[in-house]
This record gives C-alpha cells, sequence and structure tokens, in this order.
C-alpha cells in the first residue's frame, strides 16, 4: 500500500499514517554496480530513474555527498519552460517539458508541475524584435509562443506597471504557455522514490573522493564509505563539477559562481504567471504556497559558498518594483544562494570525457532545473549506449576546442555573462 | 485603564494619555509604549488569527520578533502591510488592524473545516494526491492557492520613500540588552566609534521588564544612565527601532532602521525606513536568546503563550495575559516569570515543571507567592477552543498515553521549553554552533573573525555573567580596533540565583483519551505526528524535515518551533542532537520590506537616464526621442503636419540628395595616451592598425576573445601616443572595461592609460553631397578640400569660435564629417552648422534615418553584431588581419567557425517590391511547411529604402552569397506572415563607396 492516491491518503488516515513506507530506501553502499551516478540532485536522480526505466539497468547507485536534491535543485527558483532559440537548446529543453508534462503520472508522486505561462518582457523596440525572431524559431521548432503587445500583456498580468512611469516601460512579451514552474524538492524526492522502487540504490551521505581509473578506462569511484567498483559513471554534481571531475584528472571549461534567489512572504494568489524582467536580470512567480519567488543576476565573483551578498539582491528587488510598484511594501523572507557551474557558452556539458566510462551531466549554469526530466533522459541513453544521445551531441566537451558553440544570447566567452 | 486587562499599575507605557486604534472594526484603545499586541490583550482581545492550514484559531504568542501566530494586515489603502506581526507595532493614534487568512470572519472561518479534515491533509500530503485525473490538476491546484498564503498585498503603489546609507564604526553592537549596553559602554569609553542598535522602540532588552539591580540603582535606572552615557558622547550612536537583519562577508551588516513605522505617516521629506550597510572592524553579537514552547495537546489554543512574554506584558506594559495564569516549564525562567507576573498583581493558578527536582529556593520563593507548584509533572492538554479554560496533566513518568491526574483551571497558559541563543548573525556568516545539554540549546562555536556572541546569545543567562562577558567583549573589541583600553568599571548586579539546569522536554504524549494536536511549528501547523511522519518515510534529513514538512518555513522562520523539529527528528533516529545538525540560517533574521531593501532606485532612478549636450534642442525642436540603453536620442524631427514616417522618409532623402546632421554624442569615446597606446590599438582590433598615421582615424572592428565580433568604431590618431576610439553607442561601457580588464590583469606591461571620454564631447555628423560645401562656410582654420582634408583624414580648427575636432568618416555612405566639440559649446557649434546649411536646406535627422541609410549601405549595427557572429559571417574578411596576433584571433581559428553551415550576411528584397519584411523573421525554404521547420537564417534589420523606394532588409543565412538571386520566405508565424524575399548584396546603394570617398 504504498502507492499514491486520494484513496490511499484516505486508507492511511484510517489508520494515523503509521503505516507508510520509506519514500526511498536507505540501502548501504554495495561492492559493485553496473553503473554510479555521482550526484543525488534532479538530474543524477532523473539519469538513474531513466536508466532503470528505460534502458533495464537496475544495478544502479546514486551517491550522493550529503542528502538527497540539498544542491540546485533544493536552490532554484522552480521556473520549467523551453524557450530557447538555438536548435540544439530548443530540442533538449522542449523534450524536458514534454516530460514535466506528464511527471507526476509517471513517478506516482505529484511534483505540482503547473504550466502556468513563462512571459519575458520586452522594453525597447530591439528587444521585441530579438524576441520575435526568437518565437518565430520556437514556432518553426514546432514549441508554442505567443507575442503580446502591451495591452495583452497588461490584461494577463493586471499588477505589472505598463505605464510610462517606469524607467523602461514594457513594449511587449514573449509568452510560453505551456512553461511554468514545479515545486524543485518534490521532484528530488518523486525521483528518488520511482528510481528506488526500481531497485536503484540511493545512497546519501557518501561522498566520492576519487576515481580509479586504469589505462584510461574507469573501473570505479574512492568514497567516504569505501571503494565501489564500477565500469560506467556519470557525473552529475553541478556547483562542484570543476571539483569533482578535478578528481578524475579533467579541467572543464567551469567557472563556478553564486546565485542568490528569494522569497517573499505567504501572499494571497496574487502572479499566476512566471514573469521576467527585460531590462535587468530579474524574474518572479508565486509559489502554491504562496510566497513571491524572486530571483536575478549572479554575484559575480567565482565562489563555492552558498551565501551571497546584499548588492546582488538590491538590484533584483529594484527589478521587482520596476515591473510591481505595489511589491514595495511586501517583506522579502528569505534569501539564499547556490552554486552555479558557468560555462564558457552558457549551455551545458553532456556526454563523453576522454576517460572511458566516465560521463559528465554539468555545465547546466542557472537553467539546471527545468531540463530535470529531459537532461536525465539523454544522459540515461549515453551512459547505457556508451555514445552521445543525438539529442545531447551538441552538448560535447569538444564544442569548445572547435567552435561550434551554443552561445543563446550571444554573451561571449565569459562564464559570469551568461 | 485601557482595557480590562491592564494591571493597575506597573509598566513602561504612559498611562496618562490614551490612544484610540481599531482591530477588525472594532474600536479599542491603548497608551503610548503600547504595541498592537499589548493592547490587544490588554483589551481581553484573544483571537487575533487563523493559522496557515488548518485556519485554528490563534492568539498572541510572543512578545517579540519571533512571532508565529500575531500576523495581520497592518493599516489600509496604499499603506496596507499583509503578515505584520502585532508584537512588533507600536500603536499609534488611527492604527487601524485586521485578521487574516479567514472567511467570512475570524470568529466564524468555513476554512476551519481543514482541522477537522486534518487526518487526510497531514505533511506533504499534496505530494500524494491531487493525481488522478492529471487534467484536473490546474483545478486542483487553483483551490490549493486560495487556500495557501496568509494576507492580502496591496495593488497601489508604495507612497512612501525608503534610503540607504552606509556607515563604518569600530565596535558594532547588536542588542541594547544588559550584556549589549555594557559592551557598548564599555567600547565607547575606550573611545571606539560604536553604534548600538535594538530592534525594539526602546534599548534595555530585560531590563525593561525584569527586576534588577545594577552598581546599586534598579536595572532600568541603569540602562537609563547607560543610554544617556552613550548618548553624550560623539563617538557612539544608538539606533532603536534598528533590526541587524543579516550578516555579510567581511564584517557588513545590514540593519534595518524603521523610520516612521510608529507613526500614522512618515513626517515630510523623511523615509518610511532606512537600511544600513555598516562595515564594522567588530561585531557584538548580543541579540539575547528566544525562548521555545514545548509541544502538548492543543497548545495553540489562543491565550498559550511564551512565559517570557507574559514577564514582558506585564513588566513593560503593565498587562496582565489573563486573570488566572497556568505556567508550564522545564526550566527556572518560567518560574522567575511567574513570581513577577504575581509581583505585578496576576493570579498564578499553578505551576508545572516537568523536573521532579527542583531548587529550594525557587519551591519557597513559590509559597510566598502562593503559586501551587507540580513538580514532575506536564502539560496534556488544552482546555477551550477560541480561548483557553484549562489544562489537564499528569504525571512526567505516567508512559506513553498518560491519564489526566489533574486539571487546572485558567484561562492564560505560559509555556517555557527553554531558550536557544539567538545566532543568527553569527551562523550567517558561517559559525557552527555546538550543543549544550545543560541549557539544551545550540551555542555558537568556531566563531568568525571579528564576530563575538555574548550574554543571551552565547547561552549565558545570569545576569553578572551577561554584564562582566559585555563589559570585557565592548573593551577588547575597542582593543582590537586599535584604541587603548578604557577607565570605566564592569557593571555589577546584585546576588542572583543562580540558572539551573534545563530538562530538555520536546514532546508529551499524546493523553489515554482522545487525540489532541501537538504543535512543533505553530505558524505553519507542523505538529509531533507530521515530524514522525517524515521520520517514517526517509526524509529524515533536517533539510528533508523542514521542507517536507515546511517545518520553519513561515514568516517567524521557525524562530521557537526549529530546535524542538530537529530534536524530535533526532530522537526518532536515536542520534544525538548534534549529529542531526541545524538547517542552514538564511538572512533576513525578520522580513524586511522590498522597498527597503531597494532604497531610492524606484521608478526613473532604477537607471541613469543619460542625455547628450543637444539634448534640449532636439526637444524644443520637437524631436521623438527614443530610448538607446541609458540614453535618450532624436528618433526624428517631424515638421508641422508630417507624420513620423514622413519625416524620417524625407531626413534620409535630404542625407542623401543634399546634407542633414545628426547628433551622435551617445557613441562610446575612449581616450588612449602613452607610450604602449598603438600597441594597445593594434592588439584590440582584428584590422592593421600600427600604420595608422597621425591625423588620421580608421574604421576598426573589435572580437571578443572566442572570435565573435565586439564591438565595431574608429580609430583616430590625434598626435604621437594619443589616440581617440570611438563604440557603439550600446558597448562603450563593455569596451572601457575590458580595456580596463586587459590593462590592469592581461597587460599590465603596457604603458597606456585609458580615460571615458564619452560625456566630454558634443560628436555631430555631417552627412550629404554638400556637407563640404557647408563645412567650408562654417569651418575656420581647415582647407576641406578633397585633398586638403582626404577620407579619414582628422583636423583641428573652429566653428563659431569653439576649437574642434572634424574627422571625414561617413557611416550614411555619403560624403560625412563627424565634429567633435566640448560638451558645453556643442549647441554653439551644432546651430553653426545648421546656419551654414541653411543654404542647402540643411536639416537634422535623427536614428531612424541613420538606421535607413545605413542599412541601404549595408553595414552591420546592432542586430548584425548581436555577439553570435564573426567577422567572416558579416562579410568583414578584409578587415581580420593575418599579420598579427589580436584579442580574439586564436579562438577565431576554431574549424567551426569558419564552417559552410554558417549563416552569412546578405541582403533581401520583398518579391513583390512592396511587402515590408518583419524584423526576427526566420528565412525557410518553402512557405506553409508544418513543424519542425528547418531555418536557414533570420532578418536582422529592415527598413523602407526611400533611396530605392522599396522595402530592403539585412538577413544571416546559410550560404549567404552563394544563394544571390535565390528565393526565400521570411517567415514569422509569431506575428503572422510568410513573405517571399529574393537574396541580394547587402550593399543596396553605391557599392564602390564613391560617394563617401569624393
Amino acid at each position: 500500500m504504498n502507492a499514491y492516491s486520494f484513496a490511499h491518503l484516505a486508507y492511511h488516515a484510517l489508520t494515523g499514517h503509521r503505516h507508510w513506507r520509506p519514500a526511498w530506501r536507505d540501502p548501504a553502499p554495495k561492492a559493485s554496480y553496473d553503473a554510479i551516478i555521482v550526484g543525488g540532485g534532479g538530474h543524477g536522480l532523473a539519469t538513474a530513474y531513466y536508466l532503470a526505466k528505460n534502458h533495464g539497468l537496475a544495478n544502479i547507485a546514486v551517491l550522493e555527498k550529503g542528502w538527497i536534491g540539498g544542491g540546485n535543485t533544493g536552490r532554484n527558483t522552480t521556473i520549467v519552460r523551453s524557450n530557447y532559440l538555438l536548435n540544439a537548446n530548443a530540442q533538449l529543453y522542449e523534450l524536458s517539458l514534454k516530460l514535466w508534462h506528464g511527471l507526476s503520472a509517471d513517478l506516482n508522486y505529484n511534483v505540482m508541475f503547473s504550466p502556468r505561462g513563462v512571459l519575458n518582457l520586452a522594453h525597447s523596440d530591439a528587444q521585441c524584435d530579438a524576441f520575435v525572431r526568437r518565437g518565430n524559431a520556437m514556432r518553426l521548432n514546432g514549441i508554442d509562443a505567443e507575442f503580446l503587445d502591451r495591452d495583452a500583456v497588461r490584461r494577463m498580468v493586471p499588477l505589472l506597471d505598463c505605464s510610462s512611469a517606469a524607467r523602461y516601460p514594457v513594449h511587449g512579451g514573449l509568452l510560453q504557455r505551456r512553461g511554468g514552474t514545479a515545486r524543485h524538492d518534490a521532484v528530488a524526492w518523486g525521483l528518488a522514490r520511482a528510481a528506488d522502487a526500481r531497485g536503484v540504490d540511493i545512497v546519501q551521505n557518501c561522498e566520492v573522493t576519487g576515481f580509479r581509473i586504469v589505462n584510461g578506462r574507469i573501473e570505479g569511484v574512492e568514497t567516504s564509505r569505501g571503494p565501489i567498483a564500477a565500469p560506467k559513471v556519470g557525473l552529475a554534481v553541478a556547483g562542484h563539477s570543476g571539483q569533482v571531475a578535478a578528481l578524475a584528472g579533467l579541467r572543464l571549461p567551469i567557472e563556478s559562481h553564486v546565485l542568490q534567489a528569494f522569497v517573499s512572504e505567504p501572499l494571497k494568489p496574487m502572479l499566476d504567471t512566471v514573469v521576467t524582467f527585460g531590462a535587468g536580470h530579474f524574474y518572479v512567480s508565486q509559489s502554491d504556497k504562496g510566497e513571491l519567488v524572486m530571483g536575478g543576476d549572479l554575484d559575480f565573483y567565482n565562489s563555492y559558498a552558498q551565501r551571497g551578498n546584499l548588492p546582488a539582491i538590491e538590484h533584483a528587488a529594484a527589478g521587482a518594483l520596476q515591473l510591481f510598484p505595489s511589491f514595495s511594501r511586501l517583506r522579502l523572507m528569505r534569501l539564499w544562494g547556490g552554486v552555479m557551474d558557468m560555462t564558457m557558452d552558457g549551455s551545458p556539458i553532456i556526454g563523453m570525457t576522454p576517460v572511458q566510462g566516465l560521463y559528465l551531466n554539468g555545465g547546466w549554469c542557472y537553467g539546471g532545473f527545468k531540463a530535470t526530466p529531459g537532461s536525465g533522459w539523454v544522459f540515461a541513453d549515453t551512459i547505457a549506449n556508451d555514445r552521445p544521445h543525438p539529442i545531447a551531441a551538441p552538448f560535447s566537451l569538444e564544442r569548445f576546442a572547435t567552435g561550434a558553440l551554443l552561445d543563446e544570447k550571444g554573451a561571449g566567452p565569459v562564464p559570469k555573462d551568461h | 485603564m485601557s482595557g480590562p486587562h491592564r494591571l493597575p499599575q506597573g509598566g513602561l507605557v504612559d498611562r496618562s494619555r490614551r490612544i484610540g486604534f481599531r482591530f477588525d472594526g472594532r474600536a479599542l484603545s491603548g497608551h503610548p509604549g503600547d504595541t498592537l499586541a499589548s493592547a490587544l490583550l490588554a483589551n481581553g482581545v484573544r483571537l487575533v488569527g487563523r493559522s496557515f492550514k488548518y485556519h485554528r484559531p490563534r492568539g498572541v504568542f510572543s512578545a517579540g520578533p519571533e512571532e508565529p501566530n500575531a500576523l495581520v494586515g497592518l493599516r489600509t489603502g496604499d499603506r496596507h502591510e499583509p503578515n505584520t506581526r502585532a508584537t512588533m507595532v507600536e500603536l499609534f493614534d488611527g492604527l487601524a488592524a485586521a485578521s487574516q487568512n479567514r472567511w467570512p470572519s475570524l470568529g466564524f472561518d468555513l476554512l476551519a473545516i481543514n482541522d477537522l479534515a486534518s487526518p487526510l491533509i497531514p505533511a506533504g500530503f499534496y505530494y500524494k494526491t491531487f493525481l488522478w485525473p492529471p487534467s484536473w490538476w490546474p483545478t486542483y491546484e487553483r483551490w490549493i492557492r486560495g487556500a495557501a498564503g496568509l494576507g492580502r498585498p496591496t495593488e497601489k503603489p508604495d507612497p512612501d520613500t525608503y534610503e540607504h546609507r552606509h556607515a563604518h564604526c569600530d565596535v558594532l553592537v547588536v542588542g541594547s540588552g544588559p550584556a549589549g549596553l555594557a559592551a557598548a559602554r564599555a567600547a565607547a569609553s575606550a573611545g571606539a566609534r560604536v553604534i548600538l542598535v535594538e530592534e525594539r522602540a526602546a534599548a534595555g532588552g530585560s531590563l525593561r521588564c525584569e527586576p534588577a539591580r545594577i552598581d546599586g540603582q534598579t536595572g532600568l535606572d541603569w540602562a537609563r544612565l547607560a543610554l544617556d552615557e552613550l548618548g553624550g558622547r560623539e563617538n557612539a550612536q544608538v539606533l532603536t527601532r534598528t533590526t541587524a537583519f543579516a550578516c555579510f562577508d567581511h564584517n557588513v551588516v545590514g540593519l534595518l532602521e524603521r523610520v516612521a513605522d510608529h507613526l500614522p505617516e512618515p513626517e515630510a521629506h523623511r523615509p518610511r525606513q532606512r537600511l544600513w550597510l555598516v562595515r564594522a572592524h567588530r561585531i557584538v553579537l548580543a541579540a539575547g536568546a528566544i525562548e521555545r514552547p514545548l509541544a502538548f495537546g492543543d497548545n495553540d489554543r489562543p491565550g498559550v503563550m511564551l512565559a517570557g512574554a507574559a514577564r514582558r506584558y506585564a513588566g513593560e506594559y503593565g498587562v496582565a495575559v489573563g486573570g488566572s495564569i497556568v505556567i508550564v516549564a522545564n526550566n527556572d525562567s518560567a518560574w522567575h516569570a511567574g513570581f513577577d507576573l504575581v509581583a505585578s498583581g496576576a493570579r498564578v493558578s499553578g505551576l508545572v515543571d516537568c523536573r521532579s527536582s527542583l531548587a529550594p529556593d525557587l519551591l519557597a520563593r513559590a509559597a510566598v507567592a502562593s503559586i501551587p507548584v507540580f513538580p514532575g509533572h506536564v502539560p496534556l492538554r488544552v482546555l477551550g477552543r477560541k480561548a483557553v479554560q484549562g489544562l489537564d496533566i499528569a504525571p512526567a513518568d505516567a508512559g506513553d498515553r498518560p491519564r489526566a491526574t489533574a486539571t487546572l483551571a485558567g484561562d492564560a497558559i505560559c509555556v517555557s521549553g527553554g531558550w536557544s541563543p539567538t545566532v543568527h548573525l553569527h551562523s550567517q556568516a558561517g559559525g557552527k554552533l555546538e550543543w549544550r545539554e545543560d541549557i539544551a540549546a545550540f551555542v555558537p562555536t568556531n566563531l568568525r573573525p571579528g564576530l563575538v556572541p555574548i550574554g543571551a546569545a552565547a547561552g549565558r543567562f545570569d545576569l553578572s555573567a551577561c554584564l562582566g562577558e559585555g563589559h570585557a567583549a565592548g573593551l577588547r573589541a575597542a582593543v582590537e580596533s586599535g584604541h587603548a583600553g578604557g577607565r570605566a568599571l564592569p557593571p555589577r548586579c546584585d546576588p542572583e540565583a543562580a540558572f539551573g539546569r534545563v530538562q530538555a522536554l520536546w514532546a508529551v504524549p499524546q493523553p489515554e483519551t482522545g487525540g489532541a494536536k501537538r504543535f512543533v511549528d505553530i505558524q505553519d501547523d507542523v505538529t509531533v505526528e507530521d515530524v514522525a511522519l517524515a521520520h517514517r518515510e526517509n526524509y529524515v534529513s533536517v533539510e528533508h524535515l523542514k521542507r517536507y514538512t515546511t517545518l520553519g518555513m513561515g514568516t517567524d522562520q521557525g524562530k521557537t518551533s526549529n530546535v524542538a523539529g530537529l530534536a524530535l527528528m533526532a530522537d526518532l533516529r536515536g542520534l544525538p542532537i548534534p549529529a542531526v545538525g541545524t538547517t542552514t540560517f538564511r538572512p533576513p533574521y525578520t522580513p524586511i520590506a522590498l522597498g527597503a531593501v531597494v532604497g531610492e532606485a524606484v521608478g526613473k532612478r532604477f537607471d541613469p537616464i543619460r542625455l547628450t549636450p543637444l539634448h534640449d534642442w532636439h526637444v524644443a525642436r520637437g524631436a521623438i526621442m527614443v530610448e538607446a540603453g541609458q540614453w535618450l536620442r532624436p528618433r526624428a524631427y517631424p515638421r508641422p503636419g508630417e507624420s513620423f514616417r514622413d519625416a524620417w522618409v524625407r531626413e534620409t532623402k535630404q542625407v542623401r540628395e543634399k546634407v542633414g546632421l545628426v547628433d551622435v554624442s551617445t557613441l562610446g569615446k575612449i581616450a588612449l595616451e602613452g607610450p604602449d597606446a598603438g600597441e594597445l590599438i593594434d592588439r584590440l582590433y582584428c584590422n592593421a592598425m600600427r600604420s595608422l598615421p597621425v591625423d588620421k582615424a580608421r574604421y576598426g572592428l573589435m572580437l571578443r576573445e572566442d572570435g565573435m565580433v565586439m564591438d565595431d568604431g574608429t580609430v583616430a590618431h590625434l598626435a604621437p601616443e594619443r589616440y581617440l576610439l570611438t563604440t557603439t553607442t550600446v558597448n562603450a561601457a563593455k569596451v572601457m572595461a575590458l580595456i580596463e580588464r586587459l590593462l590592469q590583469v592581461d597587460w599590465p606591461e603596457l604603458r597606456v592609460a585609458a580615460t571615458s571620454v564619452t560625456d566630454q564631447w558634443a560628436q555631430m555628423a555631417l552627412s550629404g553631397p554638400d556637407s563640404r560645401a557647408v563645412l567650408a562656410r562654417a569651418l575656420e582654420g581647415v582647407d576641406v578640400s578633397p585633398t586638403g582634408l582626404p577620407p579619414l583624414g582628422v583636423r583641428r580648427g573652429r566653428i563659431a569660435g569653439v576649437a574642434v575636432t572634424v574627422f571625414r568618416l561617413s557611416y550614411s555612405g555619403e560624403l560625412a564629417y563627424e565634429i567633435g566639440a566640448p560638451a558645453d559649446s556643442g549647441v554653439a557649434v551644432w546651430e553653426a552648422l545648421l546656419a551654414a546649411g541653411a543654404a542647402h536646406d540643411i536639416a537634422p535627422f535623427g536614428t531612424e534615418a541613420m538606421a535607413a541609410l545605413r542599412i541601404e549601405k549595408g553595414h552591420v549595427a546592432g542586430p548584425e553584431l548581436n555577439g553570435q557572429t564573426t567577422p567572416y559571417d558579416l562579410g568583414l574578411d578584409k578587415l581580420v588581419s593575418r599579420k598579427k596576433q589580436f584579442l580574439g584571433s586564436r579562438l577565431l581559428a576554431r574549424p567551426a567557425l569558419r564552417s559552410p553551415e554558417r549563416p552569412t550576411l546578405v541582403g533581401l528584397v520583398p518579391l513583390d517590391g512592396t511587402t515590408p519584411i518583419r524584423s526576427g523573421s526566420q528565412l525557410i525554404e518553402a512557405a506553409g511547411t508544418r513543424p519542425p521547420v528547418p531555418m536557414l537564417g533570420h532578418v536582422t534589420s529592415v527598413t523602407y529604402s526611400p533611396t530605392l523606394g522599396h522595402p530592403v532588409a539585412l538577413a544571416l543565412v546559410k550560404g549567404g552569397l552563394e544563394r544571390q538571386g535565390g528565393i526565400l520566405i521570411a517567415a514569422t508565424p509569431l506575428t503572422g506572415g510568410e513573405v517571399p524575399v529574393r537574396v541580394v548584396d547587402p550593399h543596396f546603394h553605391d557599392p564602390e563607396g564613391a560617394r563617401q570617398n569624393g
């Protein structure tokens, strides 16, 4: 009786909820596995889940240094979208978005994916043109996109200041209705539960401290809980990609930066859509609990600390009041930081490494959450078949050498600029 | 007296004056010095709110920032603030507050049905249901969202203002209780620059509500004296109503000063709140401690509150929290609270302590105070629903399902489960915590450099220790800040009872019959059972516990609940408490208004508005202005009867046929000087620059390190070792920052000084076939003949008596000159040029005509220099030097950057010669294809060409000019439309450049 449904909830209510079983087991690591995923965040757990589900591998472990979902999975602003310009990005994030739309049912765990629309605001004619270009590309790629003029934006987000009192008045917006938000922690837990049900060992408090590499082939990992053998090892450690890859002798084109986010106190429903500010870096949505979830720019210095400083928050909050002057008296309740694995072109790295049997999934910058199921899907396929999944192929590590970059915004080769 | 529960005497409120206020529309009154909470209690108002999830009736629970229950909607209209803690709101005349999260009324809330349905909605229930049918989720979610949230926000802009202030000090003391006051006094007496901050309206901390004698006077008098002393010093500043809300790197502490929240509205020209960023050499954290409740049946009923809060309501506000008070404790502090309550005139009808062996002096004092005591007993269950009526108690050792052995009547239950030191700033700064069993609390360890917790914040609860430690910490901080020790003597207090051992008690068992909710987190309705459920389901990490149950996620951030929650989890896991750890302390300590975070940067002040020296002239001539980054630029100058389009078409033709004048002051201008200026320029641009002679200018293309085009502009060699660069308007700051980085980080050996001079020069471009004639008339001291001022020549002369620099440069493709004049003489030069051109019908032109001119000419600009294009993509191969290394040359050599798959620059014309092409259209092979449609490129820039008489466009397309003459579809499914276009050379006008070089 561990299936999740209203009927089961009612049944358990009769017995005081005393008979619920663990959402996932807490196994000790075995001496060897067919594959090991390093990193128990959303991407690592999704990879394990799809390895088990799509590729029939059950003898897998996910090794997590701390607690699952404790990195960027549990620190992001929960936005899910696929409104990308470049073909490679569009395909990856659209695969992911399609998976999001069925994820709760697939996992039998309500991840509260809420397609409430993602609205990018434009504040100049040039920005409108750029958004039209991106929206056209989306539509031609089969992805939903709509361009809203100022009146349509005003109707959709009544609290938005569409007047000329703003420093950069709103000209219009690019809307993706199928985008939205999800309950971030639930994604980790739901994936863990579903992977566990398929036999995956999720091992928390197990830090990988080294890799066993013989003749250029991976043979296993060293961990804080002893050595574990495996012919295939996938890395999905986000902000710590650089450090963990260094244990395998790899130097990645990644810098780690701190990004902060913050929430307001819980409020009755006031904002039904994800809104992003185009004349600065700011985005906001309202969670199902009623908090306004907000974020902005990086702190712009390299850091592994999950905490930042006030200027980045001031700037993001200023963006908030540009869009919503009525937010001024609402209170910021909690702010936190996460470590972003920023790449040189702003797009992730998924695929093979110079070490045989060692696969890399990282460099998600601050766009990793929305990619969670899609990333896991293509990474699992890559690991299972020892070749890049076709959608993952453009995201290879080699692209930095060949110059086949995926610079979505043309921001250039400085990680913090993306 | 204001209200039936105001004690006949005592308290620090001003009983001579009365303040009227409203709660849920009911007119009530209080005194100056009251908080909203104390005034409500004085008036006998018990029910003040509804809980987040179960909508249970709730009352005031604390007397401070930790308040989980008494959250109200404060004020009305555009000053409305939801979720405001009544315990921290000072009463002012006309204050209006309303309860929240209830419908239709506070007394009768329909959503209280959630409490009945609670077996179906335990922690995390939403993860397990609402799954079927999937298509109903949006409906379920709408219901969930409507039920969640607390207060309703205002929809109007904030009428008040906020400001930011920066300050430096030697010693920042956080908290003005006995420890903080002693520290501030000692540090200031030693000469240190001291800032003392106090969150409440008045300094003094516990001395304001607890009896003490210090240095032979009452604690309150001692505090007043110390404050007077600080107030009289130039090197000390006391900030009350000020919360230290966060500690950032390098001892930077954020303070929020509530300048006007105690007033009906801010005084004229004063902000509502002020956010301080204080850089302190030393921080003394004397923030006190927060009392914890205990988890027992229905421990959330209105009338249940913290014992220390009851003590403060009596001592500071002269309010009895009940007519008959029951005290529940696991430590000594609640006993002293009880004694104080009795002394203040309140009736204490019982004191229940889970400890069976108690200090004899406590028992003796209880006997004197006639307080019936129940040692070795625990509270089982509260009686009453919307107000407390009594408490069932049982022996502490009565097993898993104890039976009530007594019922104590009372209308208030005051609870103390021990005290948690207020370690937030220490933890935010990265400090660690260690568990102290004797006080059942986490205390700071691994202190951060420069931050010292003292007093109750360090787990010391006796007054003498707080005073002594405060004094020593203040002196030490002063000495560490470079001051000699002070002469002040440490304050001494009269002997006091030792603070006895705290007996950890996290949850009392459920009573034998019937279950009752035992709340751990009262705001978020998290019960002991929820913690057990989380454990059962393996959400055992403290972070999982927090996120799964929402424990500590409310507006109070779990100030009263976190420790109990993790202690319960430790117990369930069979681990010691420190092994389970704490969740991370996140700023802010208490919620702060977004307006305060933003400060002055609201409305138009979000970003500077930059105006050119000619701005007023443009506006006076009726120019339509347009934003270009931070700048405002004239877009066109319509004449009477002209439409915008008429105007820019006329202006374009004017330039092509005669002459026009345009303000280009917004272009970035960077002066480079020094022996290595030429070398820097040669490295900076991808085209040859070394050969540029003095008095010559050259077009320059600058790449990023990844080989993509970053910016284009001109380089003028003004004199040996002196250059002037221009950049595009948009990239001016970026290029300047790049040069600064290169000189400081990459090539520090280069002897070059770079200065941004954008604002120093008014720059204008005189364009058109007649421009030479106009310039000849206006310019003194320069031969402007084709040989005297050849293409790319640079000369100095005078116009209207003003020294100017003239550059023969063309953007429009016509014969043209750029003239630079000192900013304050810009208008004079501009008007002189217009006067000189009157005979040629000279007219000013704006950015729209400029765009048309450059597109006709096939010049690339912002839409083509989008950070994704190489020089090859833009047909600028000739500008890429093969003879030198330059910024970006290495990565430009990567094979994919020369791939034939890369889109390159072409021109487009509509096949029918008339249909406009939408900018941002994607280029596809055939119309009407169903997605996914392969895209060959996109349209970058469009205009109607006044010169050619039909629309033209620039585009980037795979295959580029190999497609010349071919037909594509410019598709814009987003805005509707598919326009067949022909691929043509992007140089629509005078491709040979004969006109500009003539």
